[in-house]
């Protein structure tokens, strides 16, 4: 299962401060502010269209806020802006025609820069012996476990998920709130935008976001 | 180099394995060449004077088509957001995108010329200018469908408004290119061909910068 010998996480941190995000002219958020230190979780709860996926494409840098500051804290000013995160959206980010075991493969290659043990990596995403099937074979809710095996395989302080548990069942669901406690208790950090609970053992914040879509 | 590799690959398996865009590519090539000569008529001497027009057109119309894959998948699946978390910049991302779709739509073009150059009567010399001004003009050509690819991933209608936007681009590459058949064959130097290859190493260098601060702004 998960492997809880792995040493800690480097320190980092995630401060945002009057944060004002808005997407195709519409104001999604304004004035958000809260700062989250090494081993804590934030989930971020509201109801559709109240701006939990805009908060994290902003915390993931693909969108640039209005107004407001994002700070990363503890980064190694020196190594690639991005290489501190992972962003698990709802797209997978797999592709069909690619094996499993290449999708992921392929991650690795982009993501870590140094080699990893992709077989432990999938058998711990309960892909164990998919390995070799094509991805676009894959269901929806296996196809999920493989997003999320980039968490496992590519070890990265931040973690920013959109809906982690969409598609995947009960064990899936349970399997993914151990994920995340393991990472916190490693020193990571996790947002983690979600309509349904997720049981996480370790520091948890909530974030209640408004549903105003103005 | 290793990440950079690792998208060439990725690329290149995709490609092939759904080889019939590859095939489809080839094809449209070859069909336009295959047809000149039963649209013009058997004059061997008309038909090898219009063989760089032919040839280049057919290339670049051919190239227009499969442009917009170089992004548009990527953009689809959410591999395009999480190529802006790897360990190299974007620009290199696209560097590396760029050189396995010149592989998949450059290269075919160049090894189905031998068929063109029978099907047009080209002689000896006439192929290898055609060789060499493929080989040294589809990479520009390559490059600037990149940036149109990028500018227009984040549109609905993207396949429309880009072959608009490369065009004015590509025109340069297509005169050179069909030019340096005509400078060899009255004498002239191979200044065309010099050209062509300044024009590309110019593009592809510049064509990753423009198309990934493109691809910046259309995730948002």
């Amino acid at each position: 299962m998960i492997n809880e010998g792995l040493s800690r996480m480097p320190e980092t941190g995630l401060g945002v401060s009057a944060l004002a995000l808005s997407r195709g002219g519409r104001d999604i958020l304004a004035g958000l502010s809260f700062s989250l230190e090494a081993g804590t979780a934030l989930m971020l709860r509201g109801p559709n269209g109240a701006g939990k996926s805009t908060l994290l494409m902003a915390l993931a840098g693909l969108l640039n806020p209005d107004a407001g500051q994002i700070d990363h804290a503890g980064i190694d000013p020196e190594a690639p802006k991005y290489g501190h995160l992972h962003y698990v959206a709802h797209a997978p980010a797999t592709k069909s025609g690619l094996s499993v075991a290449e999708n992921l493969k392929f991650w690795v290659d982009l993501l870590a820069g140094t080699p990893v043990d992709i077989e432990a990596a999938l058998s711990e995403a309960g892909l164990g012996d998919l390995g070799s099937i094509d991805a676009g074979l894959l269901s929806a809710g296996q196809t999920r476990r493989l997003a999320l095996a980039r968490l496992i395989a590519i070890r990265r302080p931040l973690w920013l998920l959109d809906e982690p548990t969409s598609a995947l069942d009960t064990a899936g669901a349970a399997w993914v709130g151990a994920l995340i406690s393991n990472h916190l208790r490693q020193g990571g950090l996790a947002v983690i935008a979600t309509h349904l609970d997720i049981a996480v053992d370790g520091n948890v914040k909530t974030l209640a976001l408004g549903g105003q879509i103005q | 180099m290793k990440a950079m590799g690792a998208i060439i690959v990725r690329d290149l398996r995709l490609g092939l394995r759904q080889g019939g865009d590859l095939l489809t590519l080839v094809l449209f090539f070859v069909i336009v060449g295959v047809l000149m000569p039963f649209a013009v008529g058997p004059d061997r001497p008309l038909l090898a004077q219009l063989a760089p027009a032919v040839i280049w057109v057919a290339a670049l119309l051919a190239q227009l088509l499969f442009n917009e894959r170089l992004f548009r998948g990527d953009f689809d699946d959410g591999s395009l957001a999480v190529f802006r978390h790897a360990t190299i910049p974007l620009e290199m991302v696209v560097a590396a995108k760029l050189v396995a779709h010149w592989l998949l739509t450059g290269l075919p073009l160049i090894a189905a010329m031998p068929i063109l150059a029978l099907m047009l009567g080209l002689d000896g010399q006439g192929f290898w200018l055609a060789v060499c001004s493929l080989a040294l003009g589809t990479p520009a050509l390559a490059a600037f469908g990149a940036i149109g690819a990028a500018v227009t991933v984040g549109l609905k209608r993207g396949g429309l408004v880009a072959p608009v936007l490369v065009l004015p681009l590509s025109l340069p590459v297509l005169i050179f290119g069909a030019g340096a058949f005509d400078l060899a064959r009255l004498g002239g130097s191979s200044q065309a061909l010099l050209l062509l290859g300044a024009l590309s190493l110019l593009s592809v260098t510049l064509a990753p910068f423009a198309a990934a601060l493109a691809l910046r702004i259309s995730g948002e």
